[in-house]
């Protein structure tokens, strides 16, 4: 791109247009305000914009156009702020939270939450432990409230069904909102209903008024019910909350935790053989391409890591890899929360086939392939020196985290 | 010493046809309980004794199969409950939802509270039980497992990544008894509110593109997929650059 500065007119036109909805944006920047000591400041550089031969031009007669400052390709709109100050009631989701983030049906969850709260009620996110996630505002979550303690840590379903007893009885909410899902949502509401003795509608997938439909039995009925107080959500219940950014004020439970002695004793997770499950579900995969030369390295890594293996089109092609591997259109979409392309330059198809997954590593030596476009973290160099370093690396935390243990 | 293990069964319908048929996870029940327990495995129905289906439970193997009986639409729950109490069980399986009517998989989760035990969701293998202790295996989505201790008596489901049940076999299901058992019957009260109708197919989601400006529609329509912000690392060590990729997995929880 050059750096000829060039006139806009439609962005000049936007700027002159109170109504238009991106008004607000195209505003130059403020050139005056209230120093400290209550004196103005004024900005004497920031005056006038650059006209079309690139010299400064400055209009006094209070008509100028066009920002003065360069503006970015992507203008970040703000979303208006949806604030409820006193909410006249609490509608209560419990998120899954997979791998600390919400996950797609958190955030339809969420969205459905957000119908029924209405304009008057708030929709209150009960979390468990640590979470790692930043949009909760734009996902529609008005309060905000962590249930810390190691007490919640690992599989602790009957310790957080007292959690939640406790958040019952103190926010007494009009509905309670949990995914109907394997991840946990299903198996949490399910107890809390138990331990509540209320009936609870599963596998909801739409809510109409004062009625909502479930899938029942085998998915062969469906179930027409009046809406109970609480509600395990199927996927795509609803739409997820796009339009508008929500306070995430944080709430807290005034009275301790109960705590109750752990019938079911979690003995942590068992070492499965990462070859036998499913690349469609795989939650790790290591996928290699064109750009690996040595494939005995590669299956190395793989295993030292723990990874489903996975392999673009050219590699299947080429022999080294089962067909069966084969990630992309014309092969599996995978659904893996971590995603690692080794010397894959990312062909259309192949990335529609990982368009599913969370975060993506790429290792490529060619620095503008689309790959590397897509991925959160991309390294760039020669894979087979990386990849030693990355057995090595592996190796020594493990090593390390066995010496912690001892 | 072998457990007295009970599995719970109902009658199931098939996903395409609709017909009767032993329900996949209640036979998963079965098999799992027939390979803890062998033949002194208890099988328990509350329903209809003259449901020609009963018998394919009893064709994987079973001398005897115990039912409740009970006219359909009443609330397997007290019967059931009441029965596990006094027939002195430490490991009671069952199907995580039933095939047929409401299908909520609430009954494990009431029996388990309403009996005081432990539940353990999507038993997947028992390893040992020893000394009133069970060490099991739960099944995790995507193929994880997670070994739980829990003691004696507990309750169990079991879902798809339980062991698949062998066949039913016919001279076996005709020879096997049906014991009857007289038991008060109590009606749900779920269908005084709630209706029963053919399932609806489920509207595809539509992705709709909320651009303000034709640019933007148009760059929604034909841009590839990208992450954006992305971090890239150039001119590294390959120690660092691996460095880096481990930080990221050991974050994300996948290198343990």
């Amino acid at each position: 791109m050059s750096d000829i500065i060039r006139r806009d007119p439609r962005a000049e036109w936007i700027a002159r247009n109170r109504l238009h909805p991106l008004h607000a944006a195209m505003q130059p920047v403020q050139q005056s305000w209230m120093g400290p000591n209550g004196v103005i400041r004024k900005n004497v550089h920031g005056v006038g914009f650059i006209g079309p031969n690139g010299i400064k031009r400055i209009d006094r007669s209070g008509a100028q156009q066009g920002g003065a400052a360069k503006r970015t390709a992507a203008v970040e709109v703000q979303l208006p702020l949806h604030q409820v100050a006193a909410p006249a009631f609490y509608i209560n989701v419990v998120p899954d939270m997979v791998g600390g983030r919400l996950s797609s049906h958190d955030r339809d969850l969420l969205g459905l939450a957000r119908q029924l709260a209405g304009s008057d009620g708030a929709v209150l996110a009960v979390v468990f432990g640590e979470h790692k996630e930043s949009a909760f505002a734009t996902a529609g979550v008005d309060r905000l409230l962590v249930l810390e303690g190691h007490e919640f840590d690992g599989y602790s379903p009957e310790q957080r069904v007292q959690g939640l007893r406790a958040v019952d009885n103190q926010f007494n909410p009009r509905h309670w909102l949990l995914p109907d899902s394997r991840s946990g949502g299903g198996e949490l509401g399910r107890r809390f209903a138990a331990s509540l003795k209320e009936r609870p509608a599963t596998r909801v997938w739409q809510i109409k008024g004062e009625e909502c439909v479930g899938r029942a039995g085998a998915g062969q009925e469906d179930l027409a019910r009046p809406l109970p107080r609480l509600i395990l959500a199927a996927v795509e219940c609803a739409e997820p909350v796009s339009e508008t950014r929500h306070e995430v004020l944080p709430v807290e439970l005034s009275t301790a935790l109960a705590r109750s002695l752990p019938r079911i004793e979690d003995l942590g997770a068992v070492a499965v053989d990462p070859a036998a499950i499913p690349m469609a579900e795989a939650e790790f995969i290591f996928s290699g391409g064109n750009g690996v030369k040595d494939w005995a390295l590669f299956h190395q890594t793989a295993a030292a890591l723990g990874a489903t293996e996975g392999a673009s089109r050219v590699a299947v092609d080429d022999g080294f890899m089962a067909r069966d591997r084969q990630v992309g259109a014309s092969g599996t979409w995978v659904t893996a929360r971590v995603y690692v392309a080794v010397g894959i330059s990312g062909a259309i198809q192949h990335l529609q086939g990982i368009g599913a997954c969370d975060k993506v590593v790429a290792i490529n030596l060619d620095p503008g392939c689309d790959m590397i476009k897509r991925a959160d973290l991309s390294v760039i160099g020669e894979s087979a020196a990386i990849l030693h370093a990355l057995i090595a690396a592996v190796e020594a935390y493990r090593n390390g985290a066995k010496r912690d243990a001892a | 010493m072998t457990t007295n293990v009970i599995s719970l069964v109902s009658i199931g319908a098939h996903p395409t046809s609709g017909r009767p048929r032993r329900a996949e996870q209640d036979a998963r029940a079965v098999e799992l309980g027939l390979q803890m327990a062998g033949a002194k495995l208890q099988v328990l129905h509350a329903g209809n004794i003259h449901e020609p289906t009963l018998r394919s439970y009893l064709g994987m193997g079973l001398p005897q199969l115990h039912v409740l009986e009970q006219p359909a639409g009443s609330d397997a729950l007290p019967v059931l409950s009441e029965y596990l109490r006094e027939a002195g069980a430490q490991v009671v399986l069952t199907g995580s939802q039933a095939e047929t009517g409401e299908g909520s998989g609430m009954l494990p989760f009431l029996l388990a509270e309403q009996l005081g035990w432990p539940l353990i969701v999507g038993l997947a293998q028992v390893e040992s039980i020893d000394g009133g202790v069970a060490h099991v295996l739960q099944a995790l989505p995507r193929g994880q497992r997670r070994r739980l201790k829990v003691r004696l008596p507990f309750l169990a489901t079991v879902d798809n990544a339980a062991p698949k049940p062998r066949q039913s076999a016919y001279g076996p299901a005709q020879r096997g008894e049906l014991a009857a058992h007289e038991v008060e019957i109590e009606q749900d009260e779920l269908f005084t509110g709630a209706v029963l109708q053919p399932a609806k197919p489920r509207p595809k989601r539509l992705k709709v593109i909320k651009a303000k400006s034709g640019a933007d529609r148009m760059k929604a329509a034909t841009a590839k997929a990208s992450g954006g912000g992305g971090q890239v690392l150039k001119g590294l060590t390959p120690e660092a650059g691996a460095e880096a990729i481990l930080k990221l997995l050991i974050e994300e929880g996948v290198v343990r």
